[in-house]
C-alpha cells in the first residue's frame, strides 16, 4: 500500500532536487546514481544500527536465553566479533558486506550468502510471474474504466480495485486454498494446499514443469489480485488527468477515430506512471512475497525471513533485509531512468 | 475614543472569522454528504467504533480466558454461538467485538505518531530551504525506500512483542509519504505574498510555520490521515499474522494466524478465518473510501479524477 504513495511521489520530487539548473540526460544520471549510492550507505547504517546497537545486548537477545553459562556468552560473543568495540564491529561488517559475506546462518550453519542465493529463484518466478499478469490486467482494466468514466464497467472494477487494495492479500491466499486446493462444498480441491513441487515428480521434466505450474497457479493468482488493484487505480486516474488536455481535443478535430485518440495518444502518455509503479513494485519482491510465501509455504526468500524469525536466525534476517533494502534501492534507480528517460520533464 | 472603536473592531473581525471558518465546515459538510461511498464508508466506521467502545457491555471479557470457555473446540456457528468458537472453545464473536479495539486502537495511534513525524519533517525541509531543509528531504528519501514490511519484522523482533512497539514500529516506517506531500504543499506555500508580509512585519520562522504554514496545509494532513490509518490497520493484521503482535491481546490479525496455526482452512472451519477478514476489509475500505470523499472537499481539482 506504501507503493502508491511513493509512486506519486517518484517523478514529483524527481524535479525538486534541482530546481533551478538545467542539465543533461547524462547529469540526471549521475545525479540519480550518486542518489541511490547515499540511500545504499544509509541502509547499512540502518541495518548495523537494528542489529547491534538496538537490541542492547546481541547475545542476550540474539540468544533469547539459549547461553546459560557467561562462558558460553563469552564465546558467542568473540564468535560474532560482538566484543569488539563499535566503530570497529562496524568497520568489519562493512567489509564482510560488501564483499558478500553476511555471516553464518544460527539455523542451517551454512554462509547466508548461499542461502538467499538458492532461495532467490522461487520468489522471483512467483513475484515476476504475478507482476506480468497484474501490470496486464491492471492496465487494461484501468484504461477501460477511464475511457467510460461512471460507466457500469467503471464502478464494477473501480469497486472490485478498492476492495482488493483494503485486503490483506494472505488472507485472500488462505480463502483460495480453503475454496480451491482443500475444496468447499462442490467445489473439488484440485490445487495443491503448498511447496513447490511433489515430492515424486522429478522437477526436471516436462511432468515436472506442469507439477510446479499447478504448485505455483494459487499463490500467482493471489498476488495477481494483491498487485491488480494498484495498477488499475493508478492506470485509471492518471488516464483520467489526461482526458481533459489540449491535445486530445486537436487529436479529435484532425478526424482520429476514438480508439486511435485513445492508443496513440492518451495512453502513451498516461503509462508513464504506471511504468514507475512496476518498476518500483519489482523492489519490493521479498515485501510482497513475505506473506504469501508464508501461507503457501513457497521456499523462497519471504519464507526464508519468516522461518529466521522464530530461531531468530539474526543473521538470515540481516541478509535478507539488506537483499530486500538493495532490491528497492535499485529498482527506484531504474524507476527513476526509466522515467527520465521517457519524460524529458523532469530531467532537470 | 480610539479604544472603543478598535474593540469592538475586533471582536467583530474574530467572529466574523469564526463565522466563516463555521460557513466552510458547512460547506464541506455539505459535499462530503453528496458522496454516496464516503456516507457509506462513515456509517460503517460509526459502528466498527461503536462495537469497539461497547465491547465490555455486548461481550463480558470472561468470554476472552481460555479457562473459562463454556464452547467445545471449532465448534460450527449455532444459537449459542452465532460465529463458533475457535480453537481453545472461546466465542468467535467475542473475540471479533474484543480485536476490533486493538485494531482501532493500533492504527488511530500509529497514525498519529505518522502524521506528526511527517507534518513536522514535512514542514520543516520544506520552509528551510538551506542544509536543514536538503538533510530533511534526504532522511525523508531514504526512509521511504526502506522496504517496509522487512524493516517492521526486524524491528517488532528487536523492540520485542508489545502493543506500543507495533505503533511505533508503524509509525516510524509510514511518515515519508506524508512528509513529502507536506513538503511539496509548503514549498508552494511559502512564496505566497501573505508570507512575505509576515515576514516583513517581523515574524520568526517558528511563528510563519505555526501560524501561517500549517493552517493550510492542515486540510492535506487531515485527508491523508483516513489514508495511513487504512494502511496501519492492514499492517497491524499482518504483523499479528505474522507472530509479530501482542501475545496477552486479541486483535484481527492474532485470530487469524491462531487460525492458520491449527489448521481451520484444512478442518473447512470457515467461521474462524472469514468473519476477521471480512472485518479488516470493511474498516479499511471504508477508511480509503472517507478519504477519498475527503480529498475532493478539500481538493476540489481532483473532483473530475473519480
Amino acid at each position: 500500500m506504501t507503493v502508491l504513495t511513493q509512486a506519486d511521489a517518484g517523478p514529483g520530487h524527481a524535479g525538486e532536487l534541482a530546481p533551478a539548473r538545467q542539465g543533461t540526460f547524462g547529469r540526471y544520471v549521475l545525479s540519480r546514481c550518486l542518489g541511490a549510492l547515499g540511500s545504499l550507505a544509509f541502509m547499512l547504517v540502518v541495518s548495523f544500527f537494528l542489529f547491534r546497537v538496538m537490541p542492547g545486548d546481541p547475545a542476550k537477545t540474539l540468544g533469547r536465553g539459549r547461553f546459560s553459562t557467561p562462558e558460553q556468552l563469552e564465546e558467542f560473543n568473540k564468535a560474532y566479533g560482538l566484543d569488539q568495540p563499535l566503530p570497529q564491529q562496524f568497520v568489519t561488517f562493512l567489509k564482510n558486506t560488501l564483499t558478500g559475506d553476511f555471516g553464518i546462518s544460527l539455523r542451517y550453519r551454512v554462509p547466508v550468502s548461499d542461502l538467499i542465493l538458492d532461495r532467490m529463484w522461487p520468489t522471483i518466478l512467483l513475484v515476476g510471474l504475478s507482476t506480468i499478469f497484474a501490470t496486464v490486467i491492471g492496465v487494461w482494466l484501468g484504461i477501460r474504466g477511464a475511457w467510460n468514466r461512471g460507466g457500469k464497467f467503471d464502478n464494477f472494477s473501480t469497486g472490485t480495485s478498492l476492495t482488493l487494495y483494503a485486503m490483506p492479500e494472505w488472507w485472500l491466499g488462505l480463502l483460495l486454498i480453503a475454496a480451491f486446493a482443500v475444496g468447499f462444498g462442490p467445489i473439488p480441491g484440485y490445487f495443491p494446499t503448498g511447496g513447490l513441487h511433489s515430492i515424486d515428480v522429478d522437477p526436471n521434466s516436462v511432468a515436472g514443469w506442469f507439477d510446479t505450474a499447478r504448485h505455483l497457479t494459487l499463490p500467482v493468482v493471489t498476488l495477481t489480485l494483491a498487485y491488480l488493484a494498484d495498477y488499475a487505480l493508478i492506470m485509471r486516474s492518471s488516464l483520467l488527468d489526461e482526458l481533459g488536455e489540449d491535445y486530445l481535443t486537436t487529436a479529435r478535430a484532425k478526424g482520429l477515430r476514438d480508439v486511435q485518440v485513445r492508443n496513440r495518444h492518451a495512453v502513451r502518455n498516461a503509462l508513464l506512471p504506471t511504468t514507475t509503479l512496476v518498476a518500483l513494485n519489482i523492489g519490493f519482491v521479498v515485501s510482497g512475497a513475505i506473506t504469501i510465501e508464508t501461507v503457501f509455504s513457497i521456499p523462497g526468500l519471504g519464507l526464508l525471513a519468516t522461518e529466521a524469525l522464530s530461531v531468530p536466525d539474526y543473521w538470515v534476517l540481516q541478509g535478507t533485509f539488506l537483499v530486500a533494502s538493495a532490491g528497492v534501492i535499485l529498482a527506484n534507480l531504474v524507476a527513476n531512468l526509466l522515467y527520465g528517460l521517457l519524460d524529458p520533464r523532469v530531467r532537470t | 475614543m480610539t479604544t472603543s472603536t478598535t474593540v469592538p473592531a475586533q471582536i467583530s473581525a474574530r467572529a466574523l472569522a469564526r463565522r466563516r471558518r463555521r460557513e466552510a465546515w458547512r460547506r464541506g459538510w455539505a459535499t462530503f454528504r453528496q458522496h454516496r461511498s464516503g456516507m457509506i464508508g462513515l456509517g460503517i466506521l460509526f459502528v466498527f467504533v461503536g462495537v469497539a467502545l461497547l465491547a465490555p457491555v455486548i461481550a463480558p471479557s470472561e468470554g476472552l480466558s481460555v479457562t473459562r470457555a463454556t464452547g467445545g473446540v471449532l465448534e460450527a456457528p449455532s444459537g449459542e454461538f452465532w460465529l463458533g468458537t475457535d480453537d481453545k472453545g472461546r466465542s468467535v464473536l467475542t473475540l471479533l467485538i474484543w480485536g476490533s479495539r486493538i485494531s482501532l486502537f493500533v492504527g488511530l495511534a500509529a497514525t498519529l505518531l505518522s502524521m506528526v513525524l511527517g507534518t513536522l519533517i514535512g514542514l520543516m525541509s520544506g520552509y528551510f530551504s538551506g542544509w536543514t531543509g536538503a538533510i530533511l528531504f534526504r532522511l525523508t528519501e531514504w526512509f521511504l525506500v526502506i522496504p517496509f514490511l522487512p524493516l517492521a519484522i526486524v524491528m517488532a523482533t528487536t523492540l520485542g512483542r508489545s502493543l506500543i512497539n507495533i505503533v511505533i514500529v508503524i509509525g516510524v516506517t509510514s511518515w515519508p509519504g506524508t512528509a513529502l506531500l507536506i513538503r511539496a504543499q509548503t514549498l508552494t506555500i511559502r512564496e505566497r505574498p501573505y508570507i512575505e508580509r509576515a515576514k516583513v512585519l517581523g515574524a520568526g520562522s517558528g511563528h510563519q510555520m505555526r501560524r501561517h504554514i500549517l493552517p493550510n496545509v492542515m486540510p492535506m494532513v487531515f485527508a491523508n490521515t483516513t489514508l495511513t490509518v487504512a494502511i496501519a490497520i492492514l499492517t497491524e493484521t499482518t504483523l499479528s499474522f505474522l507472530g509479530l503482535g501482542d501475545p496477552t491481546r486479541v486483535s484481527w490479525g492474532s485470530m487469524l494466524d491462531a487460525a492458520f496455526g491449527v489448521g481451520a482452512i484444512t478442518t473447512g472451519s470457515w467461521w474462524f478465518i472469514v468473519p476477521p477478514g471480512v472485518c479488516v476489509v470493511l474498516v479499511v475500505l471504508s477508511f480509503t473510501l472517507v478519504g477519498q470523499a475527503l480529498e475532493e472537499v478539500l481538493n476540489p481539482r481532483l473532483g473530475a479524477r473519480r
